[in-house]
């Protein structure tokens, strides 16, 4: 196995164009040290990120929006306040990610780049309609991140690019966001079902909102049905009922060893209604 | 055994000391398996079946063989069997051919061949150069398909004298036991309940995987460190299976990181061994957490019917169960013990129990605490929970005007000595979680449960020091603090202070045959052991004084740490302290030891009664245990805060297989969770703060009134979560784990 530690995206994205098998990148490493140990991917080059300046930061731009680097870890972003109080959905969801020791490590990027259609974090950011900055051979282009997983473990990047950025947009006036996922244990588990809303309101209704479900699909899910339920609504039972029956409906899981398919479709919807209620309370800029 | 001088006031016992092991094991100074080595050791690794059941056609370990960081490869070829004929019989054969596959493999994850490199990595990436032929078989993996007449046969011929003519031949031993007339019983019911049950199996889930190092030299003379419950039975059985004398294998225990049970038999010790004789060199084997779930002993499943008939007073006219578990691909499930165990709280008129053992293609069942019971409670006391709920009966009050007590015929056959079952139930009705009130959308849930507790083969050793201390042998792996325990026993024996003696869990070269610490027996043999081994030493004591006083040793007792004179008459001396004794023994007739073997068999029965609060999301199924109370007799707790962490734990751990603790198996027969993320042990924040309640009734069979209390705890949590879950919920629940979609699914059927 090489391992590399480029001091530049372009560095890095020049040796995993020339690589040959296996390439990964080394972020936080709690996914690819985890498979490596078990035997079940061993790269043939590892290009560590982590020594790339500025990677670490996590900038509040002046029109409002956010650049967070590739391997700030979640541990950074829950404890940045001001990020916490402009997305609260995105740092929790990244913050439900194992342990006080996997905080330590995990990223955005990595746990978007792991491919898997139950990471946390994924449903939140596109719910708040995040964008990556992919660097490659030719350049740089931005992709929004639902653009990104392909498929379980696989994604749109193409041989040589790497993520360089994450840009999360500027919060703006009565937004608010929530992500909520469904795991049998209280913690140090993985989604059964995931739930992501983002929306804004205009007094006490709706005028804008995504909707995205984790782990109910191959990839994770911008459900617009979802949205369209509770657009111009109050969020009131009506509203809620079909928000719910969308969330279910859009829904194509598979019967496995940690959900069944009728259980995630009714809970997507059941955890659909509940993060709404939160995202909405957050808006109002209640406590929630 | 007859027992002398019983004691009811303690100095010692009783208090709360800090464990011995405690500060080596908070500080990472303490050596578990995988924590030793040896100069030029090499590293082990096993190749599994990735197949539940195959004829091994042929295995190619030439490529292997021919790699340089590759020192020696080995299979069943390469043991007892094979080598020494005419081979093994009975459970050391199933052992054998549990640790290295012979003709077949047996189970997903089933040893076919090991090998021993350089490295772990050569050694991890040196198993794939062996080329396995296989003639893949149809398998199951489920109890009752197991059962049916179409199932593929798991072994001709493993069945015993015990099976009934016409059963498939995967039903290897039959149990049948009562008393009285259960039809009539049933007539005199004024309500009969039947119903059926399902447990699936649940992986004991200690945190240290199995490890050892191993070195066995072509003289027959080998060294082995594991961590195990029991170096004793490693040491008989790894000696078998390789075909050397058990006394030229030395087994040190090293500190265990949990057992449960699981670990009282041997699983890569003999191949560790096998692989060191044939590179002549120290072998290390450390197992994945992966291979401890897939080939290493979980529990039985269950499938279990009950009938039960019971008066609109409450009382029991009859009772039946039949309870068919499921114990992987060799004989061992215990659905005996189940059979016996599943109504013995109970004062019955007409019992009748039935336990089927039955081989499927899984890894061989080993021991979790209590083995067999907490299935057969969750079944008894669900339809004892149904019967209340639909007589409008109050649970508790049910369970005690039907409970055992001393002189009642046990359902399994023997009259009870005196046992403590109604004492926690009377704590139970009497303990305010009983009449808290419960909030909008919670259920309470009760449960007794019974272990019979063992004796077994027993040793201790004790050695005075000149300054007065003293150290303490024991040859029970200490899995729950027994070092504290004994320490407490013997300082209570001696008279010195507990931190003057230290305990030692010495090896099979040091001390006589020890068994394994399983049976909830350590406190109660070791500590009867301890006790009697200390007495030997305070006779000799005794003696010592007496001959520098000159007068007769009947004429000294001890008191307090001293001897003393027994009587006015016996002479007018100061108390002679231990230490003055100790002081100048070499001169005085040499060294002083105490010791002590033999086979206790006054363990004495156990009971426990649960309450649990439960509260169930009716949108997801998800369930929360909101309070949690465990009341059991220890007979006399020696260390309260043990007993107490040994009450928490049974429910902690019954609260997992209650919930999402499960074995899943794909239709290919492939164990699909066999990693901490999907097999689901509860965490931390899972867990309420588990309340405890000791009750004493102080068992004859020990001279200070111990009962084990390792195994009870885990019985009663089945069934005392399933009724509490049943209540929340508005529907019974009669399969585990009540995992979220079990229970939404339930809830659903219910409209
Ligand atoms: C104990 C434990 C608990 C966990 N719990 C959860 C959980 O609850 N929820 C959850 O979603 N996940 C969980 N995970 C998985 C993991 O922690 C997350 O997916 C995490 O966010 C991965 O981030 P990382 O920085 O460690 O990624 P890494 O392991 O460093 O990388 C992951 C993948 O991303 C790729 N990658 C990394 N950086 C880049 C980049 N800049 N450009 C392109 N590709 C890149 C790598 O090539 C690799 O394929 C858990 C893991 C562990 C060990």
């Amino acid at each position: 196995m090489d391992y590399h530690s480029p001091a530049s995206f372009a560095e890095a994205s020049a040796l995993a164009a020339n690589a040959t098998g296996t390439t990964r990148f080394l972020a936080g490493g709690t996914d690819v040290l985890v498979q490596l140990r078990s035997d079940l991917v061993t790269p043939n080059t590892l290009i560590d990120i982590k020594k790339i300046n500025g990677v670490q930061d996590i900038t509040r731009n002046a029109d409002g929006s956010w650049t967070i680097g590739v391997a700030a870890t979640g541990a950074e972003m829950s404890e940045h306040a001001e990020l916490v109080r402009d997305w609260p959905g995105v740092v929790e969801a990244m913050d439900l990610i194992g342990s006080t020791q996997v905080q330590g490590r995990a990223t955005l990027t990595g746990n978007l780049c792991n491919g898997s259609p139950a990471a946390d974090s994924v449903p939140a950011m596109v719910a708040a309609g995040v964008t990556v900055t992919v660097t490659g051979p030719d350049g740089s282009r931005e992709v929004a991140v639902e653009d990104i997983p392909t498929g379980p473990g696989r994604t749109a990047l193409n041989k040589g690019e790497l993520i360089s950025a994450v840009n999360i947009p500027a919060r703006g006036a009565n937004g608010g966001d929530a992500y909520l996922r469904f795991i049998p244990r209280t913690e140090m588990d993985i989604a059964v079902v995931g739930v992501g809303v983002n929306l804004r309101l205009e007094g006490d209704t709706i005028t804008e909102a995504r909707v995205s479900l984790g782990a109910v699909a191959p990839t994770v899910l911008l459900v617009e049905d979802c949205a369209k339920a509770i657009i111009g609504s109050t969020l009131d039972e009506a509203a809620l009922d079909a928000l719910a029956a969308a969330a279910s409906a859009a829904c194509n899981p598979i019967d496995d060893k940690r959900g069944t398919i009728a259980f995630r479709t009714e809970v997507s919807g059941v955890l659909a209604t509940r993060a709404a209620k939160i995202a909405y309370a957050r808006a109002k800029g209640e406590q929630a | 055994m007859a027992l002398d001088d019983r004691k009811s006031g303690f100095t010692f016992v009783g208090t709360r000391p800090n464990r011995p092991d405690g500060l080596d094991k908070v500080t990472g100074r303490a050596k578990f398996g995988a924590d030793i080595s040896a100069p030029g050791m090499l590293f082990g690794a096993v190749l599994r079946s990735p197949h539940a059941h195959a004829r091994i056609v042929k295995i190619d370990a030439s490529k292997a063989e021919a790699h340089k960081d590759v020192k020696a490869v080995v299979t069943r070829a390469d043991f007892a069997d094979v080598l020494f004929k005419p081979g093994l019989e009975g459970e050391f054969w199933n052992v054998l051919e549990n640790v290295m596959a012979g003709e077949k493999a047996l189970y997903d994850g089933h040893a076919v061949a090991a090998i021993a490199a350089t490295s772990a990595l050569a050694a991890r990436d040196a198993l794939k150069l062996i080329e396995v032929e296989y003639e893949v078989l149809p398998h199951v993996t489920d109890v009752d398909k197991a059962m049916a007449t179409d199932a593929p046969v798991i072994r001709e011929g493993a069945a015993d004298y015990s099976v009934p003519e016409g059963m498939h031949p995967n039903v290897v031993r039959y149990h049948d036991s009562g008393h009285g007339d259960v039809e009539a019983g049933f007539a005199e019911a004024d309500l009969v309940i039947e119903d059926s049950f399902v447990t699936e199996a649940t992986h004991q889930g200690y945190i240290e995987p199995h490890a050892c190092l191993a070195m066995l030299g072509n003289d027959g003379k080998g060294e082995l460190w594991c961590t195990t419950q029991g170096h004793w039975i490693a040491q008989k059985t790894c000696a078998a299976l390789l075909g050397i004398e058990t006394s030229q294998l030395r087994v040190t225990a090293s500190e265990i990181g949990g057992g449960f049970g699981g670990k009282t038999t041997v699983f890569i010790e003999p191949v560790a061994l096998a692989l060191s004789r044939k590179a002549n060199r120290p072998v290390k084997l450390v197992m994945t957490r992966s291979e401890v779930f897939r080939a290493t002993g979980p529990t039985s499943s269950a499938s279990m019917d009950i009938k039960i008939g019971m008066k609109k007073d409450g009382t029991i006219t009859a009772a039946q169960g039949v309870f068919r578990l499921q114990g992987g691909a060799f004989p061992g499930a215990p659905g005996d013990m189940t059979a016996m165990c599943a109504f013995a709280p109970y004062n019955l008129t007409n019992v009748k129990q039935i336990g089927y053992d039955v081989m499927a293609n899984r890894p061989k069942q080993a021991a979790y605490r209590a083995p067999g019971a907490p299935m057969g409670a969750f079944a008894v006391e669900s339809v004892i929970d149904e019967l209340c709920k639909k007589l409008d009966l109050d649970p508790v009050d049910v369970r005690l005007k039907n409970a055992a007590h001393e002189g009642t015929k046990a359902s399994y056959g023997p009259r009870y000595e005196r046992i403590g079952l109604v004492e926690t139930l009377v704590a139970a009705k009497a303990h305010p979680h009983y009449s808290a009130p419960l909030k909008p959308g919670q259920g309470r849930g009760i449960s007794c449960g019974f272990w019979f507790n063992h004796g077994g083969e027993t040793s201790v050793s004790l050695a005075l020091s000149e300054d007065g201390s003293a150290q303490l042998m024991v040859g029970t792996p200490d899995i729950g603090g027994s070092r504290a325990s004994m320490a407490l026993m013997a300082a209570e024996v001696l008279g010195i202070p507990y931190e003057n003696i230290r305990v030692t869990i010495a090896d099979t070269a040091t001390l006589g045959y020890n068994d394994v610490s399983h049976g909830s027996r350590v406190t109660y043999a070791s500590g009867l052991a301890t006790i009697k081994a200390a007495k030997h030493a305070v006779e000799k004591l005794s003696e010592r004084a007496a001959a520098k006083w000159g007068i007769p040793v009947d004429a000294v007792k001890w008191e307090d740490g001293c001897a003393v004179p027994s009587g006015p008459n016996a002479g007018d001396f100061d108390p002679m302290p231990l230490a003055d004794i100790t002081a100048d023994m070499g001169s005085t007739g040499g060294p002083i030891s105490g010791h002590f073997e033999a086979t206790p068999e006054g363990a004495g029965v156990s009971f426990g009664t649960h309450i649990v609060d439960a509260e169930v999301d009716p949108e997801t199924g998800k369930t929360s245990v909101t309070r949690y109370t465990v009341i059991q007799d220890a007979g006399k707790a020696i260390h309260p805060t043990y007993v107490e962490g040994q009450y928490q734990g049974g429910a902690a751990q019954g609260i997992g297989w209650a919930l999402n603790e499960e074995y899943i198996y794909g239709d290919d027969g492939r164990l699909q969770n066999s990693i901490f993320l999907d097999y689901r042990i509860p965490v931390a924040s899972d867990l309420p703060m588990i309340d405890t309640v000791i009750v004493e009734v102080p068992n004859p069979g020990h001279p200070f009134g111990v009962r084990g209390v390792g195994e009870t705890g885990i019985v009663p949590p089945l069934a005392a979560i399933a009724n509490a879950v049943s209540h929340a919920a508005g529907v019974r629940m009669r399969q585990l784990p009540m995992s979220p979609p079990r229970i939404l699914a339930a809830l659903k059927d219910n409209g």
